[in-house]
């Protein structure tokens, strides 16, 4: 008996039509537990890296984590991996929700999609009932209006569905793939969805996942539990309200957007307006949040609260959450509340990401005022700031006159256009659009996640590490105090030794030493709720979580039968993430692709961040070049991929 | 008859407050699982959210007594714009529809508040609801005292009720002549 996990894969070959339930190897979830760990090594062993993203080649796999389905709170992530048509990378857009876990009730871990549908299809996943289902009258549906066509269809009021709109369809590059409560937005996983001529695909599931140790699993939730009733009582003092609590952002409960909309950049991370946020803003779009927000809703077995459905004025409702809100008021310069959720609702429809969407339309609107784009590139475009964006949304989703070449995001889109716009792609990390941030001072921790990281989106790996340092020791103190989730108490001094100005803050403090024990800490919480499939929100992404290093191990061992400690967990989740490395270092990523924008921060110190790189590649036993050595591979039992890399040249023998 | 006190154990649904995340449905499949929390199926709960996200329809019910037979009509409520059928808020197990059975066997389910916990527990959903959606409410009702069954007359009852008495006489009048 398999425990935690189904020990079940679907395998669907789209252009043959081939459906088959295989048995998974128990070796392989010791060796990669689920999610983006097990996906990595499937890729890993059967797609070649040249294989580009709409090769016929390139899996879409669809993935459970390996706790989804149980008791315990949260674990409700469906890890999308594919390569992006964006980065040309190995991506895992995520969502929560739920239809992860009605996968594992349906019995299957995840699905793996290989080739492509000769027409458009939706998948209909019930238990040992699958079916490749003609789509044909879905075809140019919204993400939200095909829902109740499909429920209505298959009479499954519980089936999730998880979809792609219009932009999708098209393939462009930042197509969402929407599952109503939640969406996997980022890099593209929406477009290969295209790509390969899914719509759809359904899941319900009746069947039963079972616990080793069940008694002892349900003690160490009860647990986390009694932590999270804490954590909502308390929220934390000192930090924005915004990082008080735990859950997703509290977009949704919160009305005060000071931070947000003075912080972040407006346009195409073009702006910081620091005076924006006047009480008259402040009741105003207060008002219309309360106005539009029907209801707080949850994903999947969470007590928290992170989205809501909107229902506002003659908007049809949908669903969001997160900064999503603002997005795209801020990216047009639209000083209300009421156009974003307005345009948010046609994007979430159409099935694109709300985060790199309105900065490549802000991108457009800035080429064109400064003439490289032209009027001939926008005729027929209504002359106001909201016209402007619901008439380009429309292009680019369509793929229509120079919304093709927008579709492709800014870093593709500027070197098609030429001319120059290549200068006003500024915010991309690895051809992908980042948050609209532009500070001052070179910050050495964000330099090593934005850099990094595998993610290369949002939210990179932070989290568990405070934003800033505390303005006073007293505050520093009192956040030390009860701090139980750091992996060791020599953190603490770190803290309580940083400071806002002085010797002992940004750029040298913390220093790279320290910067790369922190970075390394929170990339691995993060590599190990993408694997259980835990929402980040109650992990890795936010200060003082319920789940942590020290509880994790716990939740596995006892789930799933395995004898895994604090360490073997870490050394687990260590050998997929350098498996991913590997995996785009074959595919052409090297240090100098490395770095975040070069407008990012006004203060850059090119010195120290080639020694943080340095001492960050070293101390995750890299070589120079961002590449996992040999001894390294070898230590997490990775001998294959160090030979691989040596017969390819791109490690030599002796040398690493 | 006489009359007699007996605790009345009830669970106060506040659907207002409910934002769908089945953490009701998967505690009490764990809950029942043999042995305890060995499995999780939100299939096999006895409490099940009917849901209907985008009319904003959140409801937890929990799964009442059996019924051999579907009933005649159905009815539409709408409260607060929102249209229900009658059998959104129907706590039987019945053959009309999948809810409140084993997925397996077809076998109804009941909901038994979790009697089998440690006492003074309340029912696990009600523990596992976080946004206090469910309230636990015990109290005191006079009743008439009902002559309690034996197993063996319940089993007999139910057989009599789906064969008719004279074939039941008749089988087991079959059954002693075997031997």
């Amino acid at each position: 008996m398999r425990y935690a996990e189904t020990g079940y894969n679907l395998e669907i070959d789209l252009a043959t039509g081939n459906i088959e339930k295989v048995e998974t190897d128990p070796k392989l979830t010791e060796l990669h537990l689920g999610g983006l760990g097990y996906n990595v090594k499937l890729f890993w062993d059967r797609v070649p890296p040249e294989t580009k993203a709409f090769d016929p080649e390139n899996l879409l796999i669809f993935s459970s984590g390996l706790l989804c389905g149980t008791p315990a709170f949260s674990f409700n992530r469906t890890c999308v991996t594919t390569i992006s048509p964006q980065t040309e990378l190995l991506a895992y857009p995520m969502m929560g929700g739920f239809w992860a876990a009605e996968l594992k009730y349906a019995g299957y871990d995840r699905v793996i999609f290989r080739n492509k549908s000769p027409k458009l299809v939706y998948i209909w996943i019930h238990n040992d009932k699958v079916e490749i289902r003609d789509a044909s009258h879905l075809k140019g549906k919204g993400t939200v209006e095909i829902r109740d066509i499909i429920k209505k269809e298959l009479n499954e009021p519980k089936a999730a569905i998880a979809a792609i709109g219009l932009a999708g369809e098209n393939r462009v590059f930042t197509a969402s793939i929407e599952q109503g409560r939640s969406s996997a937005s980022r890099l593209g996983g929406g477009a290969v969805m295209g790509d390969k001529n899914i719509k759809a695909i359904v899941v319900r599931g009746t069947k039963d996942i079972y616990l080793a140790r069940g008694t002892e699993f349900i003690e160490h939730v009860n647990k986390v539990g009694e932590y999270i009733k804490f954590r909502n009582e308390n929220p934390l003092k000192g930090v924005m309200t915004i990082l008080s609590g735990i859950g997703s952002p509290q977009e949704m409960k919160h009305t005060d957007e000071k931070w947000h909309t003075e912080n972040f950049s407006w346009g195409n991370a073009r702006t910081r307006r620091r005076d924006f946020w006047t009480d008259e803003i402040n009741k105003s779009w207060s008002s219309t949040q309360r106005e539009a927000i029907k209801r707080f809703i949850s994903c999947f077995n969470c007590p928290q609260q992170c989205g809501a459905l909107i229902s506002y004025k003659d908007v049809p409702r949908f669903k969001q959450k997160c900064f999503t809100k603002l997005t795209y008021s801020m990216a047009a310069y639209v000083d209300n509340l009421e156009f974003n959720f307005r345009i948010a609702q046609r994007a979430t429809e159409y099935g694109v990401d709300g985060f790199s969407t309105p900065q490549i339309l802000a991108f457009g609107v800035e080429l064109y005022e400064a003439g490289i784009l032209t009027d001939k590139d926008f005729e027929g475009c209504p002359p106001d700031k909201e016209g402007r964006f619901n008439w380009l949304l429309d292009r680019v989703v369509r793929r229509e006159g120079i919304g093709d070449i927008l579709a492709d995001g800014t870093y593709w889109a500027a070197r098609k256009i030429g001319n120059g716009a290549e200068a006003f792609d500024h915010n991309t990390i690895k051809k992908h659009e980042q948050l609209p941030l532009k500070l001052g001072m070179m910050d050495p921790l964000y330099f090593l996640m934005y850099s990094t990281n595998e993610k290369i989106s949002i939210t990179q790996i932070e989290g568990n590490w405070p934003q800033a340092p505390f303005p006073t020791i007293e505050m520093r103190e009192e956040f030390v105090k009860d701090w139980p989730q750091l992996p060791d108490e020599h953190f603490k001094q770190y803290l309580l030794d940083w400071e806002p100005r002085g010797e002992n803050s940004n750029p040298y403090y913390p220093t790279p030493d320290m910067c790369s024990e922190i970075v390394d800490w929170m990339e691995e919480i993060h590599n190990i709720d993408d694997a259980l499939g835990l929402c980040c929100g109650m992990g890795s992404f936010c200060l003082k979580p319920p789940y942590h290093t020290h509880n994790y191990h716990l939740l596995v061992s006892s789930a799933t039968g395995l004898d895994i400690d604090r360490a073997g967990l870490k050394k687990i989740v260590n050998r997929s993430r350098n498996l991913h490395r590997a995996y785009n270092v074959l595919k052409g990523m090297r240090r100098a692709d490395e770095k975040p924008p070069q407008d990012h921060w006004k203060r850059r110190f090119p010195e120290l961040e080639e020694k943080l790189l340095d001492t960050y590649y070293k101390y995750k036993g890299w070589n120079m070049e961002g590449i996992p050595t040999k001894e390294k591979l070898l230590e997490l039992d990775l001998g294959y991929v160090a030979e691989d890399l040596e017969r390819r040249g791109i490690l030599q023998d002796g040398q690493n | 008859m006489a009359k007699i006190k007996k605790k009345i154990k009830s669970i106060r649904i506040n659907a207002d407050k409910c934002n769908g995340c089945r953490s009701c449905e998967i505690i009490c499949s764990s809950f029942h699982a043999t042995p305890r929390h060995s499995s999780i199926n939100p299939a096999r709960s006895r409490i099940q959210v009917i849901l209907d996200p985008t009319t904003d329809i959140w409801l937890p019910v929990f799964a009442g007594e059996y019924t051999p037979a579907e009933c005649m009509g159905r009815g539409k409520y709408v409260i607060d714009g929102k249209e229900y059928d009658d059998c959104t808020f129907c706590r039987a197990s019945c053959p009309a529809r999948d809810r409140f059975k084993e997925p397996d066997s077809g076998l109804p389910l009941k909901c038994d508040m979790c009697e089998d916990n440690d006492p003074g527990q309340p029912p696990l959903c009600v523990q596992w609801c976080y946004n206090e959606v469910l309230i636990y409410e015990e109290r005191e009702e006079e009743v008439e005292e009902e002559a309690k069954l034996d197993e063996i007359d319940l089993g007999l009852e139910s057989l009599v009720n789906k064969h008719g008495l004279e074939k039941l006489v008749d089988a087991v009048v079959r059954m002693t002549q075997k031997d």
